[in-house]
């Protein structure tokens, strides 16, 4: 058996995500971003499950998964090695948002405080997609899981925030529908000399409940409804780069998923309330240039 | 020459000796010495390794993991607790057939929390596809971490060095070390064929689905069971180069002509030689090697024998692990329970348990 996969023509395959997955076309940004002299480490989810069937593989770089919840570990263990060895190689961490928001933290923040030179990469879709859509840290407030089938109670954890109070790391949000944002951070963070975050938001068919081809167009509302803020913190200062003067409602966003179709004119109001004040606090780190 | 030493500090001497480029540790009583150890020696630069001060013992190894998939050596130790935590990494460490060392300096488990030596962390390690060192004194203990890199590397199976926490971690006594030299002769530079590298791409860690898993099992299973040779040439191997060694590698044995034969892992061996050297009706078979077990080793040399087997661990509902394998090979079993938590086992209690067998309190 083979314990490595070499990437050689005969073991390549194309991913088997589901039509229209977000993950799937973030990954393809992700690659064009850090080229060739990469290391990805994998953290269990989606984009390891479809993309390394034995004996196949669908990377053309150096590859390995170990578990869920210790990605940044790996990733720290890989950039300690290279060190050694005398080798510049960039070192790319990609989980999920259970991987990252729940199970992984605790690794992730260890990872970031320890100062390894490493980029760390969240897909965020919002639910644990991997095992048939449960609850995260990271979903939405009101959206169903199958763990929350009557709607989730909790505002998801503000990440980006929280890694960034850990000082000397560069943190970014990104969107796979702005692919030059996106890139430009993911290049942003290889070359910082630390630790780079990067949260995607990926729309995920089956996990939100919308028809396959609208993925880009929901991830574009989310922008335009500012459900997802792109923002960068760079010296923990927060510098806003995708702001629409005049936001869309976020009511046009919700109707776009079947997990939120179950809202109310009141609830949909209260997720307005939450976005603007998010936006605010946002808004105001970045206008007073108040360090994280 | 020899030198007296606390045996923490001769297994971190030997892991130096071992050129690992990756440390990866988290403090937990009483393995603490060792990883302390090894910090100075990477802080003076005698040692030149990365060390990596992780949030956890799952961190350790993971970041382990990341680096020996790098193609370097890495070392860890943990113990109790900590072994407990890492124990999802156990299996895909030796799962992705990486060679790591490890060193555990045996405690209890909670609960009730105790920091005192008994076997219950390792034992609970013991399906993890780990070859499983069990070590008697402070030079055994760093003659096997050199040993263990050896093996490891050549099985591409992974290695814990067990040693029995305070009673021996914290021990003093005199050991006879290597040069730098000699050790390089031993055990030549770590260059693995399957590696991260941009230059010669390869995924490691795919999903097998039902078509593949068990031909992986397989493999590794069978690789635990070639390793039974390799423990057996390198120390022989170790023998010719050092003039030392432990018996076969896997079992040792102490006074085998007598009828009553101890059977029994780690420092508790040094207790038991005392009692057969007062008393000849006794004698001692030392397992060094717990995994894998040196089943066709022992068949021949148990024949009507009186199996005493000492476990420092039970098996809830059952016997101590060491007493149910043997009982495999042997009818003539008594299982004693001895030393959980840091009981002392004495000479006399040993003899008083002897004729019947049980939990020695």
């Amino acid at each position: 058996m083979m314990i490595g996969i070499p990437a050689k023509k005969e073991n390549l395959t194309s991913y088997r995500a589901c039509i229209g997955c977000g993950e799937a076309i973030a990954l393809g940004h992700i690659l064009k971003a850090v080229g060739e002299n990469t290391i990805i480490v994998g953290a269990t989810g989606c984009a390891e499950v479809f993309s390394t069937p034995y004996p196949k593989t669908a990377w053309k770089v150096p590859y390995i998964h170990v578990a869920f919840e210790n990605a940044a570990a790996v990733a720290s263990g890989i950039e300690a090695a290279l060190k050694k060895l005398n080798r510049k190689v960039n070192v790319v961490a990609i989980a999920g948002d259970g991987g990252t928001f729940d199970i992984g933290l605790q690794a992730l923040s260890g990872a970031v405080e320890r100062g390894h030179d490493f980029c760390y990469i969240c897909l965020e879709n919002g639910a644990y997609m991997n095992t048939g859509i449960q609850r995260s840290g990271a979903t939405p407030k009101y959206a169903t899981t199958t763990t929350t089938p009557t709607g989730n109670l909790k505002w998801k954890k503000p990440m980006p925030l929280i890694i960034a109070a850990h000082q000397n790391v560069y943190v970014a949000t990104a969107n796979i529908a702005y692919s030059e944002d996106l890139i430009t951070k993911i290049k942003k963070g290889l070359e910082f000399k630390g630790p780079a975050y990067i949260q995607i938001f990926c729309p995920c068919v089956p996990g939100w409940g919308y028809p396959f081809n609208k993925t880009m167009e929901i991830a574009k509302l989310a922008v335009e409804s500012r459900v997802n803020v792109l923002y960068e913190i760079e010296d923990s200062i927060v510098t806003i780069n995708q702001s629409p003067p005049n936001p869309r409602p976020v009511k046009e966003y919700l109707k776009t998923q079947g997990r939120f179709k179950h809202l109310n004119e009141n609830e949909i109001k209260e997720v307005q309330e939450h976005i603007n004040s998010e936006f605010k606090k946002l808004k105001i780190l970045e206008e007073n240039k108040i360090k994280i | 020459m020899k030198k007296i030493q606390e045996c923490s500090k001769a297994v971190a001497e030997a892991v130096k000796l071992c050129r690992p480029k990756v440390i990866a540790a988290y403090p937990i009583t009483p393995q603490t010495h060792i990883v302390e150890a090894l910090a100075d020696l990477v802080g003076n630069k005698e040692l030149d390794a990365e060390y990596i001060n992780v949030e956890s013992e799952h961190s350790a190894l993971s970041a382990c993991v990341g680096a020996q998939a790098t193609g370097i050596r890495t070392f860890t130790a943990t113990c109790s607790q900590g072994l407990a935590l890492m124990h999802e990494i156990l299996f895909v460490a030796s799962g992705l057939r990486l060679p790591i060392v490890m060193a555990v300096a045996n405690r209890a488990l909670s609960a009730p929390i105790s920091i005192w030596n008994d076997h219950s962390d390792s034992i609970a390690a013991r399906d993890s596809g780990w070859i499983q060192l069990y070590v008697e004194s402070s030079q055994e203990a760093f003659d096997t971490i050199i040993q263990a890199y050896k093996i490891a590397e050549k099985c591409l199976l992974p290695v814990m060095v067990c040693l029995d926490g305070y009673i021996l971690s914290h021990l003093y006594e005199p050991i006879d070390n290597l040069t730098q030299q000699e050790v390089n002769k031993f055990l030549p530079e770590y260059n693995p064929k399957i590696k991260l590298d941009p230059k010669n791409p390869m995924t490691i860690g795919a999903i097998a689905d039902p078509n593949y898993y068990m031909e992986f099992k397989k493999e590794q299973h069978d690789a635990m069971l070639n390793s039974i040779k390799v423990i057996e040439q390198v120390n022989d191997g170790f023998k010719k180069e050092f003039k030392r060694s432990y018996g076969n590698g896997l079992i040792e044995t102490y006074n085998i002509k007598a009828k009553k034969l101890f059977v029994a892992m780690g420092s508790v061996c040094g207790t038991i030689k005392e009692l057969v050297d007062r008393n000849k009706e006794y004698g001692l078979i030392k397992i060094k090697c717990f995994r894998p077990f040196p089943e066709e080793e022992l068949k021949k040399i148990i024949k009507n024998k009186e199996l005493i087997v000492v476990d420092k661990d039970i098996s809830f509902g059952n016997e101590g692990a060491l007493a149910i394998e043997i009982k495999t090979i042997s009818g003539d079993v008594k299982g004693v329970i001895a030393g959980l938590g840091g009981r002392d086992i004495t000479i006399d209690g040993l003899k008083k348990i002897a004729e019947k067998g049980g939990w020695l309190l």
